[in-house]
């Protein structure tokens, strides 16, 4: 261990809030998040903010530059930290997303808050521990190996009153510490892999929590900012002059924005509607029917995803079954839109944005008005939904222009209309599949995917000739116009696509091999926590084994992300005079590594059924020559009460692993079950997500 | 037009010189500075802004100042003021929330249930909750914990 670094309070070269005081801070090095396999966003600046502070009253802050979307991440750092530092659950405060105070991260996305913060966290709850003993050691002069630790209190073991608290032993002190490899707790938590109340529950029941659009400051203005009628589409002409009329209100133009400010968000609203425009509208452009088409031919040319054997020997074996899938524009829709509070004076900046990335957001808004990022300053604490949407901020470079224009703070909240136009979807896509069995093996697998991304296109049953392709995804690098809009990462980018294409299709094949759709798996299947879920699954669910269509209405789809292993299998009831799918039973076993929170990952898991539900069988973006024509909930169905089916979640144990993020996994496979109990209901096969009711129709002919 | 329109907020009488076409949400969020009223639609197709007035849901982005003048208005800032209400504890004990955007719409909603049905069975509590939206879709907890609620009154009764 490094010799402790001890100073005394006050002293301190670390200018910034969350390191400033007495106490004991460990700090960490922002590389340490960065997986290699990610696209560096930006270099990870040198930490200047601690992770872990404990206070001379013992409380222990965590600080966290991730957002709480609601995926629990505030309660998952709590019980790592107290786990760690042997100190009650509610003993610690956790602060997220804020820049000022916690130190760098790139984002919350990509489930990676538990693969890669949590462990950090608990090392640096293991570091400190280390510290405050050899400290106690010395005040109790008692070895270390003699002393325990319960609650936050020290003690020599058999001698409980001889003992002294984390706090009184930070007293009039400063110990500035960064992770080094103590070794985290192998076995005996008292915390971690046991349910814990969530730490945002007592704000978020009260109406305390604080969204970005919920910050009130004296003098706050509210914009609603001119936007164009579809995507491309320039303005010509605007007359402001009937807007500035309505009293208090004040119009910026600044570089091509247009912005009607009033200290009521209704009156500015208003008086938006009174500012006419001129628009040059694009030329003609595809429609969510043409689409599909369109992204084919302006699709950058395929890369290699996963070659492997010998298609034409595949080919010469097998019995082909070759369909192309579809999946339509998908939006994110987070019940809060985008909202950002911002204010600038003079040369220091701050703005609350709901964002899933507050660091990449302080670096737009500093370059926007010209700043060093260093002056600007980025809250996201409470975030009322992302899912990958609110990855980009938009609105808080908007609001921090706005705030800086008018000299005073400036609220941006998009309007609902807004939040559908601006949203970064989640592609439309194309799955072309050519594959074939020879008995009961799949001995060929040819695979295309256009406009989705690559991710968990190389399907993990064992197959000896296979070949998949990639051209274009969410990620961006498409050719400008291939997407008539932004697309961007939804909720396990790529997969849900993807995962939907291969699962049918291996149903498919299970048909062509005259096969029992578990059974057909199995056979082709040998990655051994696969195997595990999709048996826990079938024996939870009660799995018949029978040749589809059985009529009884069962599907199942299996799909793997971020190391996450899911099986799902479903119940439906179709109704062929209207197409209508009712899903009347979920069954998901889940294997996610070592669970920290067993009740957090069963929430995830459950709202992923009712999103995947509605994205499989409604949600769909239509849209014309740049103009998104679904632009509220009425045109965009999402899932409401009356379609909640019976849910049942199972958590494959396996605690030998890692932890594994489990916000994004239980989405994926809802897609394919929902079309293979369609198809197990009916005989109808629907190739194209969503599968309303007019699409299930036409598939039953 | 622009007058002071008054009425009794969370128990203590307000008065609010506005006009009073403008939506109440607004005017409770901006004018008065209660942000526990959320909005997520403006049109009356989410939920998130539910209020009550005189004992009924009403959805505030599309309910005029004007229509509470006189009338007794409940948001969730004044539900629980003297310890949790026994909603808001289910919600609690069930997590019936994510990201908690929905959820003081989703409270006030079941609050102005139970005051008119103490004891709903559940296909009256999804009922009753189906146009209150939920994107993280946390439902089966809401069904949970107000049923639990509904209980705990009972017990109480
Ligand atoms: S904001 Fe009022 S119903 Fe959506
Ligand atoms: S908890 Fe997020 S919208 Fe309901």
């Amino acid at each position: 261990m490094a010799q402790a670094e001890i100073a005394t309070s006050g002293m301190t070269r670390r200018g910034l809030l969350g390191a400033a005081g007495a106490g004991l801070f460990v700090f960490f090095h922002a590389e340490a998040q960065e997986p290699a396999r990610l696209p560096v966003r930006q270099a990870a600046p040198v930490d200047l903010n601690a992770f872990l502070k404990i206070a001379p009253d013992g409380r222990v802050t965590c600080l966290v530059g991730k957002v709480e979307l609601g995926q629990g991440v505030m309660t998952e750092m709590a019980q790592a930290l107290a786990e760690e530092l042997d100190v009650a659950f509610d003993a610690v405060d956790v602060v997220l997303g804020d820049t000022g105070l916690c130190p760098y991260d790139m984002g919350t996305f990509g489930s990676m808050s538990t693969p890669l913060l949590w462990p950090a966290v608990r090392r640096a709850g293991a570091e400190a521990k280390a510290v405050l003993l050899e400290m106690a050691s010395e005040r109790l002069k008692v070895p270390v190996d003699r002393l325990r630790v319960q609650a936050g209190v020290v003690s020599e073991s058999g001698a409980p009153s001889h003992a002294v608290a984390y706090g009184q032993l930070l007293e009039g002190k400063r110990i500035e510490r960064h992770i080094e490899n103590v070794p985290v707790k192998a076995a005996g938590f008292h915390l971690i892999g046991i349910s814990q109340p969530r730490k945002d529950g007592p704000d978020k029941v009260t109406g305390q929590a604080k969204y970005a659009g919920d910050i009130v400051l004296p003098g706050l203005l509210h914009a609603s900012i001119l936007r164009p009628p579809a995507h491309g589409a320039r303005l010509k002409s605007v007359d402001t002059s009937a807007a500035e009329k309505v009293a208090g209100v004040q119009v910026v133009k600044d570089a091509g924005m247009v912005a009607v400010l009033h200290e009521r968000p209704d009156v500015a609203c208003d008086a938006l509607g009174r500012v006419k425009a001129d628009f040059e509208n694009p030329p003609a452009g595809p429609d969510d029917r043409t689409i599909f088409e369109h992204i084919q031919k302006t699709a950058p040319p395929p890369t290699v995803v996963k070659q492997s054997g010998d298609l034409a020997e595949g080919e010469r074996r097998a019995a082909i079954v070759e369909k192309t899938y579809l999946n339509s524009y998908v939006a994110h829709a987070p019940i809060e839109t985008h909202s950002a509070t911002a204010h600038v004076e003079g040369d220091k900046a701050t703005v609350w944005a709901s964002s899933q990335a507050p660091f990449q957001v302080k670096n737009a808004v500093a370059s926007a008005l010209g700043l060093p990022p260093a002056n600007v300053r980025i809250v996201s604490r409470y975030i009322g939904g992302g899912f990958g949407g609110k990855t980009e901020a938009d609105q808080a470079v908007e609001a921090a222009r706005l705030s800086k224009a008018a000299g005073k703070p400036v609220q941006v909240v998009y309007s609902r209309r807004e939040e559908f136009f601006y949203d970064r979807f989640r592609p439309a896509a194309t799955m072309k599949i050519r594959a074939g069995v020879d008995g009961a093996k799949i001995v060929l697998w040819d695979g295309q995917i256009f406009g989705a991304g690559d991710r968990e296109g190389n399907p993990f049953y064992d197959i000896p000739n296979v070949r998949v392709t990639s051209a274009g995804g969410w990620m961006g690098g498409n050719p400008p116009g291939m997407n008539p809009f932004a697309v961007g990462a939804w909720r396990a980018p790529s997969v849900n696509s993807n995962t939907f294409a291969r699962e049918s299709h291996i149903d498919l094949l299970a048909a062509a091999a005259a096969m029992d759709p578990l059974e057909f798996r199995l056979k082709n299947l040998t990655h051994p926590r696969m195997r595990r879920v999709l048996e826990s699954a079938a024996r939870e669910f009660g799995w018949k084994a029978g040749r589809a269509p059985t009529k009884r209405g069962a599907g199942m789809g299996c799909g793997m992300y971020s190391n996450v292993c899911n099986a799902t299998m479903v119940e439906v009831a179709v109704n062929r005079g209207t197409g209508a799918v009712e899903v009347k039973r979920v069954v998901m076993a889940l294997d996610v590594g070592q669970v920290v929170n067993p009740d957090g990952m069963r929430q995830q898991a459950e709202g992923a059924v009712m999103m995947g539900m509605s994205s499989a069988l409604s949600e769909e973006v239509a849209f014309r020559d740049g103009d998104v024509l679904t632009r509220g909930f009425d045109s965009y169905p999402i899932a409401r009460f009356s379609w909640l089916p019976k849910i049942e979640i199972v958590l494959v144990e396996n605690p030998g692993s890692p932890a594994l993020g489990g916000g994004e996994p239980p989405i994926i496979a809802m897609g394919a079950a929902l079309a293979n109990a369609i198809f197990d209901a009916t005989g109808a096969r629907v190739l194209q997500m969503p599968m309303t009711p007019a699409r299930v129709k036409a598939a039953l002919g | 037009m622009e007058r002071t329109v008054s009425f009794t907020l969370n128990g203590r009488p307000v008065a609010v010189k506005a006009d009073e076409e403008r939506m109440l949400l607004w005017v409770l969020r901006s004018d008065l500075a209660l942000t526990g009223t959320k909005f997520g639609c403006g049109e009356g197709v989410c939920g998130a802004c539910t209020v009550i007035v005189e004992n009924e849901a009403v959805r505030s982005c599309v309910t005029p100042l004007s229509a509470v003048a006189g009338k007794r208005v409940l948001t969730i800032e004044g539900v629980g003021q003297k310890g949790l209400h026994a909603v808001q504890r289910a919600f609690l004990d069930h997590h019936a929330f994510q990201c908690g955007y929905c959820t003081p719409g989703m409270i006030l909603n079941a609050y102005a249930l139970l005051l008119k049905t103490p004891h709903p069975t559940r296909q009256q509590i999804a009922d009753h909750m189906e146009d209150n939206l939920c994107r993280c879709g946390a439902h089966m907890r809401i069904l949970d914990a107000v049923q639990q609620a509904a209980a705990a009154a009972k017990a109480g009764s």
